[in-house]
C-alpha cells in the first residue's frame, strides 16, 4: 500500500490524472514551469496513451530541491480529474498526502482513505456558472485548478501572470480570461481550505541559467547546427516531434526571407525503408542528412542499415525508444533497441551508437554525429527514448562553439584527384580503415566509382574473389577499432576506481543511477561508477568491468541488452555483470535501483557468509 | 561474346560538342547473357547520353538489384554508380536528387524490381515528380534467380519450363500515367530507332520521366507462349503502327509526311514532334493518354513511343522550395545559426 509522504518544502510529487484531449497538457505544463521560474529543479513526466481523445492520461511532476531530477514513486498530491482512472489514482497517494477532485459531484465510497486528504473544488460548478461555451468550460477547469495548486503551495501569483502572457504572444485577449479562472481558483482555496499546504514551494535560486527542454526539440536544433541539409522520415510516436522541431527551426533558420526559398529538404516518405534509402543517397552525394524513427522504424531499416555499413556511406539516424517487442507500448519508454541497432542488418554488421541522456546531450551527440558518420563513412545512430525525447526535462543552456567546423571526412576534390596516380575507394591508404571517398560530379575523368552492397575489391570494381572479400571485412574491423577512439569517451564518477563494485549505466537512467548511489552512499554503500556513451565501447568501458569483482549494470529493458553487449564485445565475465532491469514501461526511479541494488548486495553477502 | 574489348578506337570517331567519342560514354563489359535485351538498352542509353552531350560525370546512374540493376556497370564508367537494394533505387535516388540538383540522375531497374518488391517507392517517386529518368527492362521474369513469373508477366503467358501464369499482369506505363507521371514513354530493346530518341527526351524532361522498355530474357523468356519474347513483341508492336510514336529529333523529321504530326513545345525551348496514333489521342491528355494504353492492351497490343506529357511540370525541388544552390555545397556560414541565435533559443526555453 501506500507509503507516508515525508515529503516537505520543495520536494514533493504531483500527478495529474486526466482525459486526453481536453487541453490539460498546456495547463499542467504552466504548473511545471512555474515551479520552475520560482528556481526549483523541477521534472515532469507526461505518463499518455496511444490516443487523441478519450482515454486517460497522466503527468507527474517531481519538485526536488536536491536536484534530482529522476522520477520518484508516490504521489503527494493527485489532481484526480479523471473519473476512469480515479480508483487507482486514489490508491498510490501516500498516506498523509492530498487527493484534489472535482466536487461537484460526491465522492463514491470507494474512493474515500482516511489516511489521506481531502481536497473538493466544484471545479464543473464553477465553469458551469462563469462560461457558456462548452470549450471554454473544459479548457478553464484545467487553469482553475493550477490557480488553487498555486495558492496550496504558495507559488507566485506573479509567476503564473507572466507566463500566461508570454503564451499568448499577439493575442493579447486571451490573458484576463486565463488569469482570472487562475483567481477563482486562489479565491476557493483561500475561502475554504487551510493554506498553504505542509508540501509547498519556496523561492529558490537553483536552477540558474538553465533551460525546459525536451530531447527531441534538443535532436532537431542540433541537426540544423550540424548542418543537416536532408531529412526523411516517416511518422512514429516518439520520434515525430524530432523532424518537426527540425522542420520548425529549418523555417525559422534556412528560409530566405525575401524567396522563401529553403536551405533544406524535408521529405515525408511513404515508409522508414523509404526514409533511410533517402537520407543514405543523399549522403552518399554529399549532403548531410537523417531520420528519426523508433524501434519498428529500425526494424524496417535494417536491410539498408547493413547497405550502408557495408558500403560505407555516412547517414544519421535518431533512434527514440519506446517499449517493445512488435508494436509493445507506443507511448511507454525503454531502452530495449540496444542490441537490434548494435547489429542491425544480416551478415557481420556493426554500427556506431551514441546515448545520450540529456537534451543538452541530445543536442550535442546529434551534431557529433554528423561528424563521426562522415569521419567514418557509417552509419551512425544516436539512442535516445521516449522519455528523453518527449518530456520537458531541466537542462543547462545549450552551447555551440562559433569556431567549430564540420568534421566531412575524407573526401577527395578534382585537384586530389588529379595529383593521384590511381584512385582506389576501398584502398586503405592511412591504414587506419577508413579510405578515401568522392561525390559524385566531382572530376569529368578521375574519381568516379561503383557503389554496390555486393563485394568488390579495392578499386571498387565488383568480385567474388575470397581474398578481396576478406580483406575488405578485416578492413571493416580496423575502422571499427579506430572508431574507439573517436566516439565519445565514458563519463567516470571518480578519479580511478578504488571500491570493489561498479555500477554501469547509459542515457536516461542517468538521473535515477545517480540519486540511487548517493543514496546507497548515505547508508555506507560506495561504489564506482561509469555512465557509457558510446558504442563501440572504448577501452575505459572493458578497464571499468576489469577493475571490479561486481558491477551493476542498470538498464531499461527485460534482456540485460547492454550487458550481453559487453559479454559480445569484450568478453566481459557474465559472472560479474550483475542485471538491475526496468521494464514496465515507465521511466527508472531510484527507489527501484536501490530495492534491487540492496537485495543483490544483501544475497551475495549472504553467499559469502555461507 | 568475348571477354576482352579492345581499347583501340577508330581515329576518325565522330564527336559530340564536348569533343568526346562514343566510348567515352561506355562502361564495363557486359556479363549479362548473349543476345540480352537489357545490353541493348544500355547501348541506347549511351548514345542518347552522346546525342544530349551529357558530361558524364554529371550524371548518376541509380539501380536496385536484379540483372537490369546490373546493367550501370555497362554503360558511363566515368558516371558514379550506386547499385542499391532490391526495390529501393528510387528512395535512393531522392536522396542524391535533394543533396545536388545540378546532376542528372538516371535509374534503372527491373520489373521484379519495381512491379513487386519495389512497387511503394515507384509510386510515390511519381507522385514527388522526382527529376530523374526511370527505366523499366522489362521481361515479365526474374532472371538473376533463373525465370520465375513476375508481376508483368501476362496472364496466360507460358515461360521456358511450360509454367502458365495465371495472375493478371501490372501495366506499369498505365499505372505511371495514372499517378500523375509527366512524362510516359513505352518501348521494345529491339527498336532502337525509337528508344534513343526516348531516352533523350526522358533525360531533358524536366520532372519524372519513365520508360517501360519490353526487354526479352533470352534464356528464360523467349520462348513460344511468352507474351515478352522477341517474337511475340515483334508481332504485337507491329499492329500499333509503332514508328509513329517516334518523337523525333531534327535528323529524322523527314521521314514523315508533313501533316501527320503534332509539335509539342518542350520545356527547354525545342520542339519534340510527335507523330499522332489517332485524332482522338491527345499526348498532353491523362486521360486520353490512359485510354489509348488501355485499348491497344485490350487488343493485346503494346503501344509504345511517348504515351504521356505534361510540359508544364514542377518537379520535387519547386514544390519544396529548394534553393538553388545544390544543397551539399553549402557550408557551415549558410547552415549554422550560430551561438549567438542559440542564446536566443535558450531564453526563449527558461
Amino acid at each position: 500500500m501506500s507509503s507516508t509522504s515525508h515529503s516537505k518544502i520543495n520536494d514533493f510529487v504531483v500527478r495529474f490524472a486526466n482525459v486526453n484531449g481536453t487541453g490539460s497538457a498546456s495547463a499542467n505544463f504552466l504548473f511545471t514551469k512555474s515551479v520552475f521560474r520560482m528556481g526549483i529543479p523541477v521534472t515532469p513526466k507526461n505518463i499518455f496513451p496511444s490516443n487523441i481523445q478519450g482515454l486517460p492520461t497522466w503527468y507527474e511532476v517531481r519538485i526536488s530541491e536536491k536536484g534530482y531530477l529522476g522520477r520518484r514513486e508516490g504521489v503527494d498530491l493527485m489532481v484526480a480529474m479523471n473519473p476512469q482512472s480515479m480508483e487507482g489514482d486514489v490508491a498510490i497517494v501516500k498516506t498523509g498526502g492530498y487527493f484534489l477532485y472535482d466536487s461537484t459531484k460526491p465522492l463514491h465510497a470507494n474512493y474515500i482513505r482516511d489516511d489521506i486528504n481531502y481536497l473538493g473544488i466544484p471545479l464543473m460548478e464553477m465553469c458551469n456558472r462563469e462560461y457558456t461555451d462548452p470549450r471554454q468550460r473544459q479548457l478553464f477547469k484545467n487553469i482553475i485548478y493550477v490557480g488553487a495548486l498555486s495558492a496550496l503551495f504558495e507559488i507566485e501569483f506573479a509567476v503564473l501572470e507572466k507566463l500566461i502572457a508570454e503564451q499568448f504572444p499577439g493575442k493579447e485577449q486571451l490573458i484576463p480570461p486565463n488569469i482570472k479562472a487562475l483567481k477563482m481558483g486562489v479565491d476557493y482555496v483561500q475561502a475554504n481550505f487551510k493554506f498553504p499546504l505542509d508540501i509547498r514551494v519556496e523561492r529558490r535560486d537553483l536552477v540558474k541559467d538553465a533551460i525546459m527542454i525536451d530531447g527531441n526539440s534538443a535532436c532537431g536544433l542540433g541537426a540544423v547546427y550540424a548542418g543537416a541539409t536532408v531529412a526523411a522520415w516517416y511518422p512514429i510516436t516518439p520520434s515525430t516531434s524530432v523532424v518537426e522541431a527540425f522542420s520548425d527551426y529549418a523555417a525559422e533558420y534556412r528560409t530566405d526571407k525575401e524567396t522563401g526559398k529553403r536551405n533544406v529538404a524535408i521529405v515525408q516518405a511513404e515508409d522508414e525503408l523509404a526514409a533511410i534509402g533517402m537520407v543514405i543517397g543523399a549522403n552518399w552525394n554529399g549532403a548531410r542528412s537523417f531520420t528519426a524513427t523508433s524501434g519498428p522504424g529500425v526494424s524496417l531499416m535494417n536491410e539498408f542499415l547493413g547497405l550502408a555499413y557495408f558500403a560505407e556511406i555516412p547517414a544519421v539516424l535518431i533512434d527514440v525508444q519506446r517499449t517493445g517487442p512488435s508494436t509493445g507500448m507506443p507511448t511507454r519508454t525503454q531502452q530495449s533497441d540496444v542490441l537490434e541497432a548494435a547489429y542491425a542488418s544480416h551478415g557481420d554488421t556493426k554500427h556506431v551508437l551514441l546515448f545520450p541522456s540529456t537534451p543538452k546531450e541530445c543536442f550535442e551527440m546529434t551534431a557529433d554525429a554528423f561528424d563521426l558518420a562522415e569521419e567514418l563513412q557509417t552509419p551512425v545512430i544516436v539512442m535516445t527514448d521516449l522519455d528523453l525525447g518527449m518530456n520537458d526535462h531541466v537542462s543547462p543552456p545549450l552551447e555551440w562553439d562559433d569556431k567549430r567546423v564540420y568534421k566531412r571526412g575524407k573526401v577527395l576534390t578534382a585537384e586530389d584527384l588529379d595529383k593521384m596516380q590511381r584512385f582506389g575507394r576501398y584502398l586503405d591508404v592511412d591504414n587506419d580503415g577508413i579510405t578515401y571517398r568522392t561525390y559524385p560530379g566531382t572530376h569529368p575523368t578521375k574519381g568516379s566509382f561503383f557503389t554496390r552492397g555486393t563485394s568488390r575489391d579495392e578499386y571498387a570494381a565488383y568480385t567474388e574473389d575470397g581474398g578481396a572479400y576478406h580483406r575488405n571485412m578485416d578492413r571493416l574491423i580496423k575502422k571499427w577499432n579506430t572508431a574507439k577512439n573517436m566516439v565519445h569517451a565514458p563519463q567516470l564518477y571518480q578519479e580511478k576506481s578504488t571500491r570493489s563494485t561498479g555500477v554501469v549505466f547509459f542515457g536516461t537512467s542517468q538521473y535515477a543511477a545517480e540519486e540511487a548511489i548517493e543514496l546507497l552512499k548515505a547508508e555506507g554503500i560506495e561504489m564506482d561508477a561509469l555512465r557509457i556513451k558510446s558504442f563501440p565501447f572504448n577501452q575505459t568501458v572493458v578497464d571499468f568491468v576489469n577493475d571490479h569483482e561486481h558491477v551493476f549494470v542498470i538498464e531499461q529493458n527485460r534482456d540485460a541488452q547492454m550487458r550481453s553487449l559487453m559479454m559480445i564485445e569484450f568478453s566481459a565475465n557474465p559472472a560479474k555483470l550483475v542485471s538491475v532491469l526496468n521494464y514496465d514501461g515507465m521511466p527508472i526511479t531510484a527507489d527501484n535501483i536501490l530495492k534491487q541494488v540492496s537485495q543483490k548486495l544483501l544475497l551475495s553477502q549472504e553467499k559469502t557468509t555461507a | 561474346m568475348t571477354y576482352i574489348r579492345p581499347k583501340f578506337r577508330h581515329p576518325g570517331l565522330p564527336k559530340n560538342e564536348l569533343g568526346y567519342t562514343l566510348a567515352q560514354y561506355e562502361g564495363a563489359l557486359s556479363t549479362l547473357c548473349a543476345g540480352c535485351g537489357h545490353d541493348s538498352i544500355s547501348a541506347g542509353i549511351i548514345q542518347a547520353a552522346f546525342d544530349l552531350n551529357i558530361q558524364p560525370h554529371k550524371l548518376a546512374k541509380l539501380s536496385g538489384i536484379g540483372c537490369s540493376s546490373k546493367t550501370p556497370t555497362y554503360f558511363l564508367s566515368n558516371s558514379h554508380g550506386f547499385n542499391s537494394v532490391h526495390g529501393r533505387m528510387p528512395s535512393v535516388a531522392t536522396g542524391a536528387n535533394l543533396a545536388n540538383r545540378d546532376l542528372t540522375y538516371f535509374g534503372v531497374s527491373g520489373d521484379g524490381d519495381t512491379a513487386s518488391i519495389g512497387m511503394g517507392q515507384f509510386v510515390h517517386v511519381i507522385r514527388r515528380n522526382l527529376n530523374m529518368t526511370y527505366i523499366v527492362m522489362n521481361n515479365g521474369c526474374y532472371g538473376l534467380t533463373k525465370g520465375q513469373d513476375s508481376a508483368t508477366a501476362d496472364a496466360g503467358s507460358k515461360n521456358k519450363s511450360g509454367h502458365v501464369n495465371l495472375f493478371e499482369s501490372i501495366d506499369l506505363a498505365s499505372l505511371a500515367i495514372e499517378l500523375g507521371a509527366s512524362f510516359v514513354a513505352q518501348s521494345f530493346s529491339g527498336d532502337k530507332e525509337q528508344l534513343v530518341p526516348l531516352i533523350r527526351e526522358a533525360m531533358k524532361h524536366p520532372g519524372f520521366a519513365f520508360i517501360n522498355v519490353i526487354s526479352p530474357c533470352v534464356t528464360f523468356n523467349n520462348n513460344v507462349g511468352s507474351t515478352k519474347s522477341y517474337d511475340y513483341v515483334r508481332e504485337h508492336i507491329e499492329g500499333t503502327g509503332t514508328k509513329d510514336f517516334v518523337p523525333m529529333m531534327k535528323e529524322i523529321t523527314t521521314k514523315y509526311a508533313e501533316g501527320t504530326v503534332q509539335g509539342v513545345k518542350m520545356h527547354d525551348g525545342s520542339d519534340l514532334q510527335l507523330h499522332k496514333l489517332a485524332n482522338e489521342w491527345n499526348p498532353e491528355d491523362r486521360i486520353s493518354a490512359i485510354n489509348a494504353v488501355k485499348t491497344a492492351s485490350a487488343k493485346h497490343e503494346i503501344l509504345t513511343g511517348l504515351l504521356f506529357i505534361d510540359r508544364n511540370t514542377k518537379d520535387l525541388h519547386h514544390l519544396i522550395q529548394t534553393a538553388e544552390t545544390p544543397l551539399n555545397q553549402l557550408g557551415e556560414n549558410v547552415l549554422c545559426p550560430g551561438n549567438e541565435v542559440l542564446k536566443d533559443i535558450n531564453a526563449g526555453l527558461r
